[in-house]
């Protein structure tokens, strides 16, 4: 015979926004039962199906894969079913993501990230054309690993709601894209890094950045933002010095 | 059906208090204030030394003041915190790769902190306090 399993009864306070009624946001609070090794989005998928169907979330892979239910819970940027019940005592609030418009309750509108996520152009720009007879592009296990780490961003964009200067600087193009520029400039076969530096090389890009060290913190796939832009700082550095100190150099 | 997204404004003098990450990476900054003091207290020596012996004498005198050496201390422990966020991020910056690994980054860090005490030594050496 199983254990049963045990159940606790939940507070939620939940940040609603209906944009056909209402001008400011509000808290509403729930409470509702749950198990006890559920996670917040089990209990808002719960309070959704007994209590109050209008409740707007995105969700939908529920094992941090996907990076859709990003929220602000207790303050903190968490996925929602990443956030065990079990980590919270009290009112568990839960806000949409920070620094980002809100569509509706906890849905917010990701276009400014989609934008800045295009402009970094995060694809392998070849280095050189070959034809598809000449075979594939081949890479050892250590250049993959150059920049393997950076490759495992989920774009759920807690790294942007986590960080200030994008909070402070809204044209800041923000940890998560300018990272995947940082994974296509480290691999072998992409020679785009140029084109990349024109965007991430200037005052909207890694220079906005005041290493607050906050994306690191709250990244799921612990990606570390941080260290890519610190990374991308020194190289757009050692550029200005190449074309502007050292006589004939070019970056 | 219109959209309406609503924008929350972040507070642009009151942010860093919303997360205790956010109050020590400003406590990071804030020690610049005192590295900055410390700059412009070495200018001012120089610029006293330029005026002759009687002035430099005059300058040695206001250190040994209790507000200098409160100020001294305070600009040390600044320099101090400042020095060890700065050694530790540095793993984050210089990352090396050997093969398919990385050198662990508590190697990287701590070969910074033994070439600051190697220097603090050297500086201190020509100093002549040794």
């Amino acid at each position: 015979m199983t254990t049963p399993l045990k159940e606790r009864l939940v507070q939620l306070e939940v940040l609603r926004y209906n944009p056909d009624t209402d001008t400011e946001a509000h808290f509403q609070r729930y409470e509702v039962v749950c198990q006890e090794e559920w996670v917040v989005l089990d209990a808002l998928n719960k309070v959704k199906a007994d209590i109050d169907p209008t409740l707007n979330y995105r969700w939908s892979c529920h094992m941090a894969v996907c990076g859709s239910c990003g929220m602000m819970i207790n303050g903190e940027p968490k996925l929602s079913c990443h956030a065990f019940l079990r980590s919270y005592e009290g009112v568990i609030r839960v806000e949409p993501l920070a620094h980002f418009p809100i569509e509706r309750d906890l849905v917010t509108a990701p276009d400014d990230f989609m934008e800045k996520l295009k402009r970094v152009k995060p694809y392998v720009i070849s280095k050189q054309k070959k034809p598809i007879e000449e075979g594939e592009h081949k890479q050892t296990p250590a250049q993959l690993m150059k920049f393997r780490q950076y490759s495992m961003c989920i774009n759920c964009m807690l790294c942007y709601a986590a960080c200030p200067e994008y909070g402070l600087e809204p044209e800041f193009i923000g940890p998560a894209a300018l990272t995947l520029a940082h994974r296509y400039n480290l691999d072998s076969r992409d020679g785009g890094r140029k084109e990349r530096q024109e965007v991430a090389a200037t005052l909207e890009g890694v220079w906005t950045c005041t290493f607050v060290g906050a994306c690191s913190e709250v990244c799921p796939a612990h990606v570390d933002p941080a260290s890519a832009l610190q990374q991308m700082k020194i190289t757009s550095s050692i550029d200005w010095i190449v074309e502007h100190l050292i006589p004939g150099g070019k970056s | 059906m219109s959209r309406k997204p609503l924008v929350r404004e972040c507070p642009p003098t009151t942010w860093y208090f919303r997360q205790p990450r956010y109050l020590r990476y400003m406590s990071r900054e804030i020690t610049s204030i005192f590295i900055a003091a410390y700059c412009v207290l070495l200018v001012v020596g120089l610029q006293r030394l330029s005026q002759g012996p009687a002035a430099w004498e005059g300058f040695l005198l206001a250190l040994r003041g209790p507000d200098s050496i409160v100020f001294h201390l305070l600009a040390l422990t600044a320099a101090f915190y400042h020095a060890t966020t700065w050694f530790n991020a540095t793993q984050k910056a210089m990352p090396i790769q050997i093969g398919e690994g990385f050198v662990p980054g508590n190697i990287i860090s701590g070969a910074h902190y033994a070439a600051w005490a190697v220097l603090s030594v050297a500086i201190l050496f020509l100093a002549g306090v040794f």
